[in-house]
């Protein structure tokens, strides 16, 4: 096992990150031009680090899977966006976010990354409204606030319910412009599979063109992952469709270490599963759970009424109802973090108290709040929301409760990075959801916006020029090399071996088994035999998808099957790591929830005294085990302690 | 529930199409349109068959990838909602439906009903932006804006792109499209100093591309998913008119250094 080192820069936190950029490396302009970046991604991270690279002068190429950069899935994140502005004046500061995602994050993120998080959050604000993000505003015409999960001050900047779509699309703009500028070229429609790596360094990629089929090489000075998280191993997840891992696996196959994937969140407030067609799940903003209250019948004579549809919800009398949020947390109330408010709504279905025909739900009411507020002021804060639930659900959320259960959202796990983001292979970076870092096994509300953001405007630009530094005397590549060719190769032969077999059971049918495995053993709550059986069930999903697995249409062509096919076998691949990493993280932290670790009260109970450390998981080839390496988390500016929200 | 689906089948652009029909049977009511078309896609798949190609991605009604022409709507026969958000208990059990892709010279068939709409985002390229660098901006409160303002930026800042206002022109005219972004930055006080470049090189742009021309007939309203108002491209012709008769010449202004 080796120790890893972040390569955290000396000194107070709060300088930290200052004395970094006044002591970094720099590159010349004229060198810049001669420098070429990849970016895999057009998220948030991508898309404003592809624009923010571009602006300096390096030659930037961009890739997505999507047929426009705009459509990638940071466009559906709701609820907000959070910086230290402190404009409602409640008290807000640097430290107090950055407390405030250590303590969420239940002690497994890095210090000095989150506090620069913390300090750049202020930067990213200012930035987008001067790209013209409509941000909600108050009538004076400054910028509103609102409160989100897991915090106690209002730091949340919003544009409705589309705060994600605004931001994404202020950074697609900016990358639109270099695009026009002729600094960034785009590459839509391309899958990566695999990165090349030159002499131990990132050196470049390659990809499919999925219109054409052709396998495609690109070389470059660094390469940049943004590629996202891999919520979607659970098959029904809060992700897009097309939301996959490859690129960060494929880099984990050539020796980037994969952190903490064990460590998903799964988020309270998304519309319940309706039966097994079902094809992705859709989150409801966690900012409802500002108005809405949540609760169970607290008798279960009055479940088993509402599951006859014998009464109506509102037929329950107050006394009759369990607010088991307010009930159990009466600081935070509905306000707790996610991984608390999902593993209490599972509690109560599981002790038998949920509602809706499946029993698999909880209500989100908000008729308080509207008798508080008015129908007028819940429609303007919401009524996107309530629109989308009801086109769904076919209910109106003004006259019923809303009914919701936890969903697989977001993955904290990812490329292990440094300080600087560099993942351990040199010349290759990560940002954003596609890294580890700055979350740690619980991700608060309006945060991954925030690391976005600050990945690709504020941190990259800075510690990219760091390690290119020492590039400028590296002339452009060839792609003929044959480190290209015999990558390009690989690739080829992986799809035509995949292709070949005589399958009997499509790509999709493979994907819900594995998702119900990993939901089942690797989900809420995991416990020891669970994930030895997960591990045995997974091995054998592996072997059959090698035999088995049918896959239609051609090569080159436009053949949606093959793409699956190819992100299905990384999940199977990733699934098992993701086993192994809760097996051996012997405690319960944020969202890993193991059952042998609980107290009293049934709340996580960590063991920092083996546990205060990322699990960095080391590739070692296709039937041996990955090894286990780790990075010991020192906590300088907070002491630990039991989170709690009581 | 069980449907009769008129597919289009297009190998690829220059292959020629054809409706092609398919039965699919026991749907859920509450699954959405393209759940049930993933139950065909699975049939087809486990019996030989060549699956039907379509765009999609979040699947919850914001990323503007899904593109289907339902029954001669885009996006089928519910207002205000993208295809991947239509449920099957919009229709009726034993309907027959007809599935199309977006038809228009701009966006090329690539596949069965997916289409290249990257003229979208050569229009964006044109000039949809406000020029700023990352880095350097004012703190964000100083540039205070009227709420009501805001408001209507934001309504025009929430077009997803999808093409939808296109699809449905019987110009195949990206008017709205277009609109919705001019006015979106015009109504801001961030955009309005580039405002009278913006709104010209972006129309420049658009009749490069292959669409036609506007001629008020308001199907791209009727039939945005987000409710994008015309409004917005009466908006763009008065910025586009003032920028011609009012914008002062740019000088060209060489500096040496």
């Amino acid at each position: 096992m080796t120790r890893l080192n972040a390569r955290i820069p000396e000194g107070p936190v709060a300088s930290k990150w200052s004395d970094y950029k006044s002591s970094c490396k720099l590159v010349n302009p004229s060198n810049k031009r001669k420098l070429d970046i990849i970016v895999v991604g057009t998220g948030l991270a991508g898309a404003s680090a592809a624009a923010s690279l571009g602006e300096l002068g390096y030659k930037v190429k961009v890739f997505c899977y999507q047929d426009s950069p705009r459509r990638a899935h940071s466009i559906a994140a709701q609820g907000g966006i959070n910086a230290a502005k402190n404009y409602p004046n409640d008290g807000d500061s640097a430290f107090r976010l950055f407390y405030d995602t250590i303590k969420g994050g239940d002690y497994r993120a890095r210090e000095a990354n989150v506090y620069r998080l913390a300090q750049v959050s202020n930067q990213i604000i200012d930035l987008c409204v001067a790209q013209g993000v409509p941000f909600a505003r108050e009538y004076g015409g400054l910028l509103a606030n609102r409160s989100f999960g897991g915090a106690q001050v209002s730091r949340t900047f919003y544009a409705r319910g589309q705060t994600g779509q605004q931001l994404l699309l202020g950074a697609y703009s900016a990358l639109s412009r270099q695009i026009a500028l002729g600094n960034v070229t785009l590459f839509n429609r391309r899958d990566v599979l695999d990165t090349v790596l030159v002499d131990g360094k990132a050196r470049g990629i390659i990809t499919r063109n999925l219109v054409t089929g052709d396998i495609e090489r690109h070389a470059a000075h660094a390469v940049v992952l943004a590629s996202g998280g891999y919520g979607n191993v659970f098959f029904l997840s809060t992700n897009a469709m097309g939301s996959n891992v490859t690129p960060a696996w494929s880099a984990y196959k050539k020796g980037a270490m994969f952190a903490n994937p064990c460590f998903t969140q799964i988020h309270p407030t998304c519309i319940p599963v309706h039966g097994d067609t079902q094809s992705k799940l859709t989150l409801m903003s966690e900012s409802l759970r500002n108005d809405g209250r949540i609760w169970v019948p607290l008798k279960k004579k009055d479940v088993e009424k509402l599951r006859t549809q014998s009464i109506k919800p509102s037929d329950i009398p107050e006394e009759d109802r369990d607010y088991y949020l307010e009930r159990r947390y009466p600081a935070f109330g509905n306000l707790v973090p996610r991984d608390v408010a999902s593993r209490a709504a599972k509690e109560r279905c599981d002790a038998g108290f949920g509602v809706g025909s499946t029993g698999v739900a909880v209500y989100l009411d908000f008729a308080d709040a509207i008798k508080r507020k008015g129908h007028d002021t819940i429609d303007a804060l919401y009524g996107n929301l309530f629109q989308m639930y009801e086109q769904i659900v076919a209910e109106n959320p003004y006259e019923t409760p809303m009914m919701i259960y936890p969903a697989v959202h977001y993955t904290m796990g990812g490329l292990w990075v440094d300080y600087e983001l560099m993942t351990t292979i040199p010349g290759l970076f990560a940002i954003g959801e596609c890294n580890f870092s700055d979350h740690g096994a619980n991700r608060l509300g309006a945060s991954a916006l925030m690391q976005g953001l600050a990945d690709g405007y504020f941190v990259l630009p800075y510690t990219i020029g760091n390690y290119l530094a020492a590039e400028i005397h590296t002339p452009r590549f060839d792609t003929g090399a044959s480190e290209f060719t015999i990558a390009a190769q690989g690739v080829t032969d992986r799809l035509k071996k995949m292709k070949e077999s005589a399958g009997k059971e499509s790509v999709d049918s493979f994907h819900r088994r594995l998702g119900k495995i990993m939901w089942e053993y690797c989900g809420m709550a995991r416990n020891d035999a669970g994930l030895t059986e997960a591990l045995y069930q997974i091995t054998e999903l592996r072997h059959e998808y090698a035999r088995g697995v049918r896959i239609p249409g051609g090569f080159d062509e436009y053949n949606p099957e093959l793409e699956k096919a190819c992100r299905v076998a990384d999940f199977i691949e990733l699934g098992e790591l993701m086993v192994r990493d809760a097996q051996q993280r012997k405690e319960s932290c944020g969202g890993h929830f193991r059952e042998e670790y609980q107290t009293s009260e049934g709340e996580a109970l960590r063991n920092d005294e083996r546990f205060a450390s990322v699990s960095a998981w080391e590739y070692k080839g296709r039937e041996v085990a990955a090894s286990l390496n780790r990075e010991d988390l020192q906590f300088n500016e907070i002491k630990l302690s039991q989170r709690s929200y009581k | 529930m069980n449907f009769t689906l008129k597919i289009w089948r297009q190998k690829n652009v220059a292959a020629k199409g054809e409706l092609i029909a398919y039965d699919v049977s026991g749907i859920s009511p509450d699954s959405s349109f393209f759940e049930m078309l993933d139950t065909l896609n699975q049939k087809l798949i486990m019996t030989g068959g060549d699956p039907v190609a379509f765009d999609h991605d979040c699947r919850e009604g914001i990323c503007g990838t899904c593109s289907l022409y339902i029954n001669g709507r885009p996006h089928g026969p519910v207002k205000g909602v993208t295809t991947c958000q239509l449920h099957m208990r919009s229709f009726v059990d034993g309907d027959t439906i007809h599935i199309e892709p977006w038809r228009a010279k701009a966006f090329p068939i690539i596949r069965d009903l997916v289409v290249d709409r990257s003229a979208l985002d050569k229009i964006i390229q044109a000039g949809g932006y406000v020029s700023v660098n990352t880095g350097g901006v004012p703190d964000a409160n100083t540039i205070p804006i009227p709420k009501e303002k805001s408001e209507a930026a934001m309504d025009a800042a929430a077009c997803i792109g999808c093409g939808a206002c296109v699809a449905a022109c019987s110009n195949a005219a990206a008017m709205l499209f277009i609109g919705a972004k001019v006015s979106h930055l015009a109504l801001l006080p961030q955009g309005r100093v580039e405002a009278s470049k913006r709104v010209q090189k972006m129309v420049a742009c658009v009749d490069t591309l292959g669409f036609g021309n506007c001629s008020n007939t308001y199907a791209c309203e009727a039939e945005c998913p987000k409710g994008i108002s015309v409004v917005n491209i009466a908006r763009m012709n008065r910025e586009f008119i003032g920028a011609k008769l009012f914008s002062e010449k740019e000088k060209v202004v060489k500096v040496s250094f």
